[in-house]
C-alpha cells in the first residue's frame, strides 16, 4: 500500500470534520474491502479516518416497530443477536452467511452498505426491508440510497451512522454464490410488512434493485409459485466467467422462489 | 529384546513428527529467513501478453529514496537463460525448438507477468514504489493466447525463430499396426476433450533470499524449492556460472509445491546475482497475484482420440492426437510432461494391443506450463476413463464390465505395453471389486430414485486408473531426453549413543517424510522414531540428490535409505562378530539387536555404534571406525500405482450446482509405511482432482490477459466443495525396489477427475449428455439442462 495518514476520532463530529477537511481521505471501519484494495495499490487515499472508536455508531436496539443497528456493528454481532433473530430472522441469516468467519468478525454493516458492492449481501436487506439510512446529516430512504455500482447517496463528508429496519411480518433471503469469490452471483431478499411487499435483487445487476413484477405477484399471492414463472430480463445484468447475464437472470427467479419459501 | 514399543515401524499410523512445529507456527519457511543487512527485490512484470520493449527508463526510479539498484536485462550481460532439463525430438529426429528463456525480458515480453526489471531497495514498499517509476516503452504486439490462435495460418510468433509456434511434433507407438486394427474394428469411437489449465496455488507463495559472503566468495540461496540440488546445478552451471562448491542452496520448510516448486525460476537467479553485486542479502517474496502470473501452470491439453473395439468390446487399438500448451517459454521439465509422462500411460490398466499417439507442443503468450500434481498422468487418465465411458454408452456395453473385460489380468505381470512401459505388478480386478463394494455401486439406482424425489439429479462415476511414478531409471530417461539422472541418495548416520540422523536428497513440503522415513529406520534398525532426525533441503548438509516430485520420495529416496541401512547392518555385523568373538556369518540382526545365531549372546545397536566411535576393542585392521553409510539408489523401473475411484454427485437442476456427496478410493500404492499419511495424501490429491473436475479453470482472454488472476475468479476447492473421502488400499508389492513401495502422492489427483465427470454425465443421463468439459461449473451444467429440456 501507499503511505497515508491515520486518524482515529472519538466522536462522529470529529470524523466528519476530518473527512470534510480532506477530500482524498477515506473512512474505514472493518476494512475488509478497503484494506485489500490498498494492499493491491488500487486505492491511494491521503488519510484513513478510522471510525471504530465512535461509540454513538455502535449497538443494536429496538425502537418501536423497527430495529436500529449501528453502522459499526459487525456481521457476526448481527448474526448472533437475540434481538435480530427474534425480530428479523432473515437479517440474522443474511449476516451469518456473509463471507467467512474472518470477514464476519471484522466487516461492519455501515461499511458494507456505504461501499454498495453489487455482489454484497446487506444492500439486499436494506432495500428489501425498506430500511432508512441514518447519516451524520440526514435520513435517507433505502429507495433513494443505492444509486449505482459502488455509488450511494452519501456525500464525501457524510457518514452512515445507523440503519433502521422496519420489522416485517415475513422476510427471507436466498443467494447463489460465485463459486470462486463466494460473493453473491444472484440473490433475493423478500419481505412483507409495514413497507409493503418488497423484492430486492443483489449480485445480478450493477446495483441492488427492486423486482416490481415479483412484488406485484407476491402482493396478490404470497407463495414461491407466485414468482416461479416470472422471468427477469437479462438486459443490463452483470456477466463474467462464472455467470452470464442470462444465467444470472434465471438465478434471480430461482433465488426469489427460495427466498419466499424461506420466509414462510 | 530391543523391539520398538509401541510399534512405530512399517504399517503403523504414527502421528507426524513435523506437525508440532507446523501447527504451532514454528515452521521455518523461506520468508521467515532474514539475513543481516537484507534488502528487498520487487520484480516489475509485463502487463502485456506480447510487446516489444522499445526502451526502459530507470533513472528516476534509481534516484528514489531507499533504492539500491534497478536492473534490466542490459545489466545481466554474461548471464545465461533459464535452462530446460528435457529435450524432446521431433518425428523426423530433429531436436525440439528451444528458444532462450531470459532471466529478465530481452527486447520483448511474451506473457503477462514476464519479468522486465528488478528494483532493489531497503524495504519492499520502497522497491515497489520505485518500480512504479520505471518507465517501460512497450509497443504492444498481437498475442496468441490459445493453441488454436497460435497455430492459425499467419499467427504472430511468440519466438521469432520458432515457425508456427511449434515447439515439437513428437510421436510414439506403431501407427501402421493401429491402422490395421482399426480396419477390422466393429466399433470406432471418437472422443475430443480439453484438459483444463490449472494454477497450482501452493499455500506458501514462492520466495527467494540471496546471500553472499564477500570474505569467502560463497553464495547462498534460500528458496522455496522441491529440489535444492537441482536448482544449484541448473543455476550454478547454466545461469550464473558459479562453481557448485561455492554455491549453497537451502530449501527449508516449504508450504506445498505440487510441482510448481520443482523448476528453476528467474527470481532465484536474480536474488543470488544481485546479492553478490550489491554485497547485501536480497529477498524476494511473491504475493498471491504475482504467483498467478509467475508460477508455472499445469495441464492445458487439447486432444482427439479414437478407440477401436471388436464386437465383444475388446479394445483393439487406440490413436491419440494431442496439442499441449507450453506457454511462452519452456519451463524446466515442461517438454517431458505431455510426452513421456502422458503418452506412455495411454494403455492404462487395459490390454489395448496397439497404440499410437502424436503430440504437438505449442508456444503461446501465456505463463509457462509444467508438471503439476500428476503431470501428464491425469491428462492420460482423464482421456482414457472418459473415452471408455463414452465407448460403453455408444456401443451399448456396461461401463464396469467393459473395463473388467479389458483389464490386464493379475497373472499377466510383468506386462509390456505397446507404449514403452513395463508394469511390474498390480491387481485391477481386486481394487475394482473393493471399490464397487465400498461405494455400494449395486445400490445406486435406489439412491438415484430417492434423490429424484428430493428434486436432485444423482449420478455415479467410476475411474480405473494406473500411473507411473517413482521416477526414474536414469539410463532410460537419459535415452528419452532427460538431461539429469533420477536416482536418489540417502545417508544413515548412527551416532555414538545410537540415535540416527538421516540425510536424504528427497524434500518434504507437506508429505510427512520426517515421519515416514523415521519409520523405515525404526522398522529396520529398531531405533525409536523420537531418536531419528531426518535432514533434507540443504546442499551443504546432504549429498547430491534429486528432490521430490513424481511420487518418488519413498520409492527412490526410501530405497536409497534402505540400501544405506543394509550397509550399516553389514558393518555392524563385523563389529558385533569381533566383540562377541564369533564369525560374521553367524551374526543375525533384527531390529536393533545383533545376535550370535543359536546362542543367547547379543549386542544392541547402541553397543555397536559406541564401539564404532570409541574403537578401543575394534577390528581396526580390517574396518574403519564410525557408523555412517551412504547409498545412491537408481531405480530399475518406474513404479505403477493403480486403483479404482468412484464418485457420487447430486446436481441441483435449477442452478446447475454439483454437490459431491460421496467419494471412494481404493488404491494400490504398494507397501504402506504409514496408513494415516497415505490416507491424507490420497484425500489431498482427491481434493485437487475434484478441484480440476468441478471448480478450477484458468481463463485467458483473446489478448492474453489472465481473467482468473486471483482467488476472486479462480475457484480453489474449499471444505464445503468436498465430501467424505473413503480411502482404502489394496497392496501388490512393487517387485523391483527393496521396500515394495509404489508411491501415493499423486494417485488422488490422477484417478479422481474422470470419476467425478463420469458421475456428472451419469446424473444428466436423461438429457443424453455424452461429455462435459472440466470444470463442470454450475453455469455449464445449467446451460446443458436449459438448452436441452428433458
Amino acid at each position: 500500500m501507499y503511505d497515508f495518514a491515520y486518524h482515529k476520532p472519538a466522536t462522529l463530529a470529529d470524523a466528519v470534520k476530518l473527512l470534510a477537511a480532506d477530500p482524498d481521505a477515506k473512512a474505514v471501519s472493518g476494512g475488509h474491502t478497503l484494506i485489500p484494495a490498498l494492499k493491491l495499490r488500487l486505492n491511494k487515499p491521503s488519510a484513513l479516518v478510522d471510525l471504530s472508536g465512535i461509540a454513538e455508531m455502535k449497538g443494536i436496539r429496538r425502537e418501536g416497530g423497527a430495529l436500529v443497528i449501528g453502522a459499526l456493528t459487525r456481521h457476526a454481532e448481527v448474526a448472533e443477536s437475540a434481538e435480530v433473530k427474534a425480530a428479523i430472522p432473515a437479517l440474522a441469516y443474511l449476516a451469518a452467511h456473509i463471507g467467512d468467519v474472518q470477514v464476519r468478525n471484522r466487516g461492519t454493516l455501515g461499511g458494507s452498505v456505504s461501499n454498495n458492492d453489487p455482489a454484497a449481501d446487506y444492500p439486499a436487506a436494506v432495500l428489501g426491508l425498506g430500511a432508512t439510512v441514518h447519516t451524520s446529516k440526514r435520513k435517507i430512504a433505502a429507495d433513494d440510497f443505492f444509486l449505482g455500482m459502488f455509488t450511494t447517496a452519501l456525500e464525501p463528508d457524510e457518514i452512515l451512522v445507523a440503519i433502521s429496519f422496519p420489522i416485517p411480518e415475513k422476510a427471507g433471503y436466498a443467494k447463489m454464490k460465485n463459486p470462486a469469490s463466494r460473493y453473491v452471483m444472484a440473490g433475493a431478499f423478500v419481505s412483507k410488512g409495514p413497507m409493503g411487499v418488497r423484492v430486492a435483487i443483489n449480485g445480478a445487476g450493477p446495483c441492488v434493485f427492486r423486482q416490481s413484477a415479483m412484488e406485484a405477484a407476491l402482493a396478490a399471492q404470497w407463495s414461491p409459485e407466485a414468482v416461479a414463472g416470472i422471468k427477469q430480463d437479462a438486459d443490463g445484468l452483470n456477466s463474467d466467467i462464472h455467470g452470464s447475464a442470462e444465467y444470472r437472470a434465471h438465478l434471480v427467479t430461482v433465488m426469489a422462489k427460495r427466498a419466499v419459501a424461506a420466509a414462510g | 529384546m530391543n523391539l520398538v514399543t509401541p510399534f512405530e515401524g512399517i504399517g503403523a499410523s504414527v502421528k507426524r513428527k513435523e506437525d508440532l512445529r507446523f501447527l504451532s507456527g514454528r515452521g521455518q519457511y523461506t520468508d521467515d529467513i532474514n539475513r543481516p543487512g537484507q534488502a528487498y527485490a520487487f520484480i516489475l512484470r509485463s502487463p502485456h501478453a506480447h510487446a516489444r520493449i522499445a526502451g526502459i527508463e530507470t533513472a528516476k526510479a534509481a534516484a528514489m529514496p531507499g533504492v539500491l539498484a534497478v536492473y534490466t536485462s542490459a545489466d545481466l550481460a554474461g548471464i545465461g537463460g533459464l535452462p530446460c532439463g528435457w529435450q524432446i525430438h521431433n518425428k523426423d529426429g530433429t531436436p525440439m525448438a528451444e528458444p532462450k528463456h531470459p532471466v529478465l525480458a530481452e527486447g520483448k515480453v511474451r506473457h503477462v507477468g514476464d519479468p522486465v526489471a528488478v528494483v532493489i531497495a531497503e524495504t519492499r514498499a520502497r522497491a515497489r514504489d520505485a518500480a512504479e517509476a520505471v518507465l517501460v516503452d512497450y509497443e504492444v504486439l498481437p498475442a496468441v493466447a490459445s493453441m488454436a490462435a497460435a497455430q492459425a495460418p499467419g499467427a504472430p510468433l511468440v519466438h521469432e525463430g520458432v515457425a508456427g509456434n511449434l515447439c515439437y511434433d513428437w510421436h510414439i507407438g506403431d501407427a501402421a499396426q493401429v491402422e490395421a486394427a482399426f480396419a477390422k474394428a466393429a466399433h470406432r469411437v471418437v472422443f475430443e476433450t480439453t484438459n483444463n489449465r490449472l494454477v497450482p496455488n501452493a499455500m506458501e507463495p514462492r520466495c527467494a533470499v540471496g546471500d553472499y559472503d564477500t570474505a569467502t566468495g560463497e553464495h547462498t540461496l534460500y528458496t522455496t524449492s522441491q529440489n535444492p540440488h537441482v536448482i544449484r546445478l541448473l543455476m550454478g552451471a547454466f545461469v550464473l556460472n558459479i562453481p557448485e562448491a561455492k554455491l549453497r542452496v537451502v530449501a527449508p520448510d516449504v508450504g506445498g509445491g505440487f510441482g510448481s516448486k520443482i523448476y528453476h525460476y528467474a527470481e532465484e537467479a536474480i536474488v543470488t546475482w544481485a546479492a553478490a553485486k550489491l554485497g547485501r542479502p536480497v529477498k524476494w517474496t511473491a504475493d498471491r497475484s504475482e504467483s498467478f502470473v509467475s508460477d508455472a501452470h499445469g495441464r492445458d491439453h487439447v486432444t482427439r482420440a479414437e478407440l477401436a473395439l471388436d464386437a465383444e468390446g475388446r479394445f483393439l487399438a487406440l490413436k491419440v492426437s494431442t496439442q499441449a500448451n507450453m506457454g511462452a517459454y519452456l519451463s524446466t521439465f515442461a517438454p517431458c510432461v505431455p510426452t513421456y509422462l502422458y503418452a506412455t500411460l495411454l494403455a492404462g490398466v487395459y490390454t489395448t494391443p496397439a497404440i499410437y499417439a502424436e503430440v504437438k507442443a505449442v508456444f503461446t503468450n501465456t505463463v509457462p506450463v509444467d508438471a503439476y500434481r500428476g503431470a501428464g498422468r491425469p491428462e492420460a487418465t482423464f482421456l482414457l476413463e472418459r473415452l471408455v465411458d463414452v465407448a460403453a454408452k455408444r456401443c451399448g456395453f456396461d461401463r464396469v464390465e467393459l473395463r473388467r473385460k479389458n483389464f490386464i489380468s493379475p497373472d499377466a505381470f510383468p506386462y509390456q505395453t505397446p507404449v514403452a512401459l513395463q508394469y511390474d505388478s498390480g491387481n485391477y480386478h481386486a481394487t475394482l471389486d473393493a471399490a464397487l463394494a465400498t461405494a455400494d455401486w449395486a445400490g445406486f439406482e435406489a439412491r438415484r430414485a430417492e434423490a429424484k424425489a428430493r428434486g436432485r439429479l444423482r449420478g455415479i462415476g467410476i475411474s480405473t486408473y494406473l500411473e507411473a511414478c517413482g521416477i526414474a531409471p536414469s539410463a532410460v530417461v537419459g535415452s528419452l531426453g532427460a538431461r539429469a539422472g533420477l536416482y536418489e541418495v540417502g545417508t544413515i548416520r548412527v551416532h555414538p549413543t545410537g540415535s540416527v540422523t538421516v540425510l536424504t536428497g528427497a524434500h518434504s513440503h507437506g508429505q510427512g517424510h520426517e515421519t515416514t522415513f523415521a519409520q523405515l529406520v525404526a522398522d529396520k534398525l529398531g531405533v525409536p522414531i523420537a531418536n531419528v532426525e531426518v535432514v533434507h533441503g540443504d546442499t551443504a548438509k546432504v549429498p547430491f540428490g534429486m528432490g521430490t516430485y513424481g511420487s518418488r520420495s519413498l520409492a527412490v529416496g526410501g530405497s536409497a535409505m534402505d540400501k544405506a541401512m543394509d550397509k550399516i547392518i553389514a558393518k555392524g555385523k563385523k563389529i558385533a562378530a569381533h566383540l562377541m568373538e564369533a564369525s560374521v556369518e553367524d551374526i543375525e540382526f533384527d531390529r536393533g539387536t545383533f545376535r550370535v545365531a543359536g546362542t543367547d549372546k547379543a549386542k544392541s545397536l547402541t553397543e555397536i555404534s559406541l564401539a564404532a566411535y570409541v574403537p578401543h576393542n575394534y577390528p581396526i585392521e580390517e574396518l574403519e571406525p564410525g557408523l555412517e553409510e551412504t547409498a545412491f539408489y537408481d531405480p530399475k523401473n518406474f513404479t505403477y500405482p493403480g486403483g479404482c475411484h468412484i464418485a457420487e454427485v447430486e446436481i441441483e437442476p435449477e442452478t446447475g450446482r454439483v454437490h459431491l456427496v460421496n467419494f471412494t478410493a481404493v488404491d494400490d500404492v504398494g507397501r504402506v509405511i504409514n496408513p494415516m499419511i497415505v490416507e491424507g495424501q490420497v484425500q489431498g490429491g482427491v481434493a485437487q482432482g475434484v478441484g480440476q473436475a468441478l471448480l478450477e479453470g484458468c481463463v485467458y482472454d483473446a489478448d492474453g490477459q489472465l481473467l482468473s488472476g486471483s482467488m476472486l475468479d479462480y475457484t480453489m476447492p474449499r471444505a464445503d466443495d468436498l465430501a467424505p473421502v473413503s480411502v482404502a488400499t489394496h497392496t501388490t508389492l512393487c517387485t523391483h525396489n527393496p521396500l515394495g513401495v509404489k508411491g501415493c502422492g499423486e494417485v488422488g489427483a490422477i484417478g479422481s477427475p474422470p470419476a467425478v465427470i463420469n458421475a456428472v454425465v451419469d446424473a444428466l443421463r436423461d438429457w443424453g449428455v455424452e461429455h462435459i468439459e472440466m470444470p463442470a461449473t454450475p453455469q455449464k451444467i445449467w446451460s446443458i439442462i436449459h438448452g436441452k429440456s428433458c
